[in-house]
């Protein structure tokens, strides 16, 4: 998991969790199945375009607004291996690590939506269509978590 | 150098000397879930092999999605029910004992001063208005949480608030918060918190309520207001234990301050799709269709009294749904025994029972397309109440209130002769 490639979808600022997977998807008979509302409200049809692997590249804020965690769990179960942001909200932010989707917090410079992008979490750099970014590290516990596969790994050895 | 309140609570709760940057592991002493964010709680917690749970710190509270709007939302509710059972937790707060969350938590004394308490829910901030460090978490570390008692924590930096003077008439906490978003935007305070200091005592505790519930708009981690008198009066008689409050050094080091009079604030609206396109409602000229008075930003008795006062001997617009739905069963109780129901009943308002419902847009009050509600809730996102093309425009309850007899967007005093 040092590693991940995978094609680009492009987002603007400020995506919301609502728009991710709106409210009246949340009910735990969906939970195993998340990915199919992903994006439903403002991207229809997003849910069978998107493929294992690829990346999402967004602007300022993502994941902004409930706590829902069904947001990052959706985003996993449609098959994205990293989200990159200039910035994330931060109980998003909490989540993904939690339960282990990997964040990395970039600006990248008008990326173009198909295109081809790459992210080393060990160096610290992420490749969007042949231009390179570089990231800063995570904080140790960070690293941790994201080593470890998720938070529940860290209590069930005894850790926290 | 001193600290702020929440590095103070969380060098306590750790038992380190936290300062704003770190990361530290600190004691809960409250861990909150409600109907849709407990079952992943529920199942990750099981899945683990332990028999320790620190049942007494559990909080379960059904809001969302109950009373049950189908037959999804019966299976989740049912889990929660059905896990309380299992693990005889008794902190659970059933339907017709209970009410919205946040006003639960508060109502029933587990929010206090000086507490740390996560919720799996944005809007467990709210705290912050009776001085707790209070904050949103998700589900899976909710149930690590369960399992320890403990939980990570970025030390947030703290952004201060200074306010002078005290609310005009129809102005309150809903508009300064919606000022305070509108100024620094939605990530202006991202893994941030709001500290409140100058003229608070003039800021009534449902008021600070409502701004602390609020931060998590701008991003914030945190809104937390001192404790004093007010805090005190107000918790007497529902806080369970002893509670011991946190004020802030008077060197403690502030990443930013932010100025507000009071005396100059006025009624304000945030238009779609973002709580931070503030605007003064004197500037606007916006029809409705609904006007939703409710939720845990204005769901609380005072809210409901500041309706009811402008909605008095009038008639709810032709063309408007008026739905009033008190945050609790107590608020519920409390607008009978006040003659507030009576009022709402002869305006021609909606009164349903306390429940999320449509302010996440789950079910009573759902916008068609085209669609526009004001709304005392917290969010305007695309979609929130309803269909992607309807619209939410969020206001404080004299503003709500004014707009239900109006069919537009105003304030009270724009109501002479209606």
């Amino acid at each position: 998991m040092d590693q991940v490639k995978g094609k680009v979808w492009v987002f603007g600022d400020n995506v919301d969790t609502d728009q991710i997977i709106p409210a009246e998807r949340l009910v735990s008979t969906n939970l195993d199945h998340l990915n199919d509302y992903i994006f439903e409200k403002v991207r229809p049809g997003f849910a069978q375009e998107v493929g294992k692997g690829d990346i999402l590249i967004a602007g300022r804020n993502f994941g902004c607004g409930s706590s829902r965690e069904h947001a990052p769990l959706s985003l996993m179960q449609a098959g994205f291996s990293c989200i990159i942001a200039e910035s994330f909200a931060r109980i998003f932010y909490r989540n993904s690590m939690n339960i282990g989707l990997l964040l990395v917090e970039c600006a990248v410079d008008d990326p173009v939506e198909g295109c081809e992008a790459s992210v080393d979490i060990d160096e610290g750099s992420v490749v969007v269509d042949g231009r390179e970014y570089t990231f800063p590290g995570y904080p140790p516990f960070i690293t941790e978590l994201i080593k470890s596969g998720g938070l529940m790994n860290l209590v069930k050895e005894g850790r926290i | 150098m001193g600290k702020t309140i929440a590095e103070k609570i969380l060098s306590r709760k750790s038992g380190t000397d936290a300062r704003a940057g770190q990361v530290v592991m600190a004691d809960v002493d409250y861990v909150m879930v409600n109907d849709v964010t407990g079952p992943i709680a529920f199942r990750e917690y099981e899945k683990l092999d332990t028999c320790n749970m620190c049942k007494d710190r559990m909080v379960l509270i059904p809001d969302h999605y109950v009373p049950n709007k189908d037959v999804a939302s019966a299976e989740q509710a049912k889990e929660m029910r059905d896990f309380v059972r299992r693990h005889e937790l008794p902190n659970y707060f059933e339907v017709g004992k209970s009410g919205v969350c946040h006003q639960i938590m508060v109502e029933e004394g587990f929010a206090a001063p000086g507490r740390l308490i996560v919720g799996a829910d944005s809007h467990t901030c709210t705290y912050g208005g009776i001085n707790a460090l209070s904050t949103g978490i998700g589900s899976t570390e909710a149930a690590a949480a369960f399992a320890t008692g403990r939980l990570w924590f970025k030390v947030p930096e703290t952004i201060k608030v200074i306010v002078k003077g005290s609310f005009r008439k129809d102005v309150g906490g809903k508009d300064l918060i919606i000022k305070i978003i509108t100024d620094i935007g939605v990530d202006g305070a991202n893994y941030k918190a709001f500290e409140f200091h100058g003229d608070v005592s003039n800021i009534p505790v449902a008021d600070r309520l409502t701004i602390s519930n609020m931060a998590i708009e701008a991003g914030g981690k945190a809104g937390i207001f001192p404790c004093d008198d007010l805090t005190r009066e107000y918790i007497k008689d529902t806080v369970r234990g002893d509670y011991e409050p946190v004020d802030a050094d008077p060197d403690a080091e502030y990443c930013q301050v932010l100025e507000y009079d009071l005396d100059e604030l006025e009624p304000m609206v945030a238009f779609p799709h973002l709580p931070s396109n503030g605007h003064r409602v004197r500037d606007t000229d916006v029809t409705i269709d609904q006007a939703y008075l409710g939720s845990c930003t204005n769901g609380r008795i005072e809210d409901m009294r500041i309706a009811a006062e402008v909605v008095k001997g009038r008639k709810v617009h032709k063309d408007v749904r008026f739905l009033v739905v008190p945050a609790s069963q107590k608020v519920y109780r409390q607008m009978i025994e006040e003659g507030l129901m009576q009022i709402f009943l002869d305006c021609g308002a909606f009164i349903s029972g306390p429940t999320c419902g449509a302010c996440l847009g789950g079910y009573m009050g759902i916008l068609a397309a085209g669609e526009r509600s004001v709304s005392s809730t917290n969010r305007n996102f695309i979609g929130r109440m309803g269909d992607k093309a309807s619209e939410v425009y969020l206001a404080g309850p004299a503003v709500v209130a004014a707009s239900a007899i109006a069919g537009k967007i105003v304030t009270p005093d724009m109501l002479e002769g209606q």
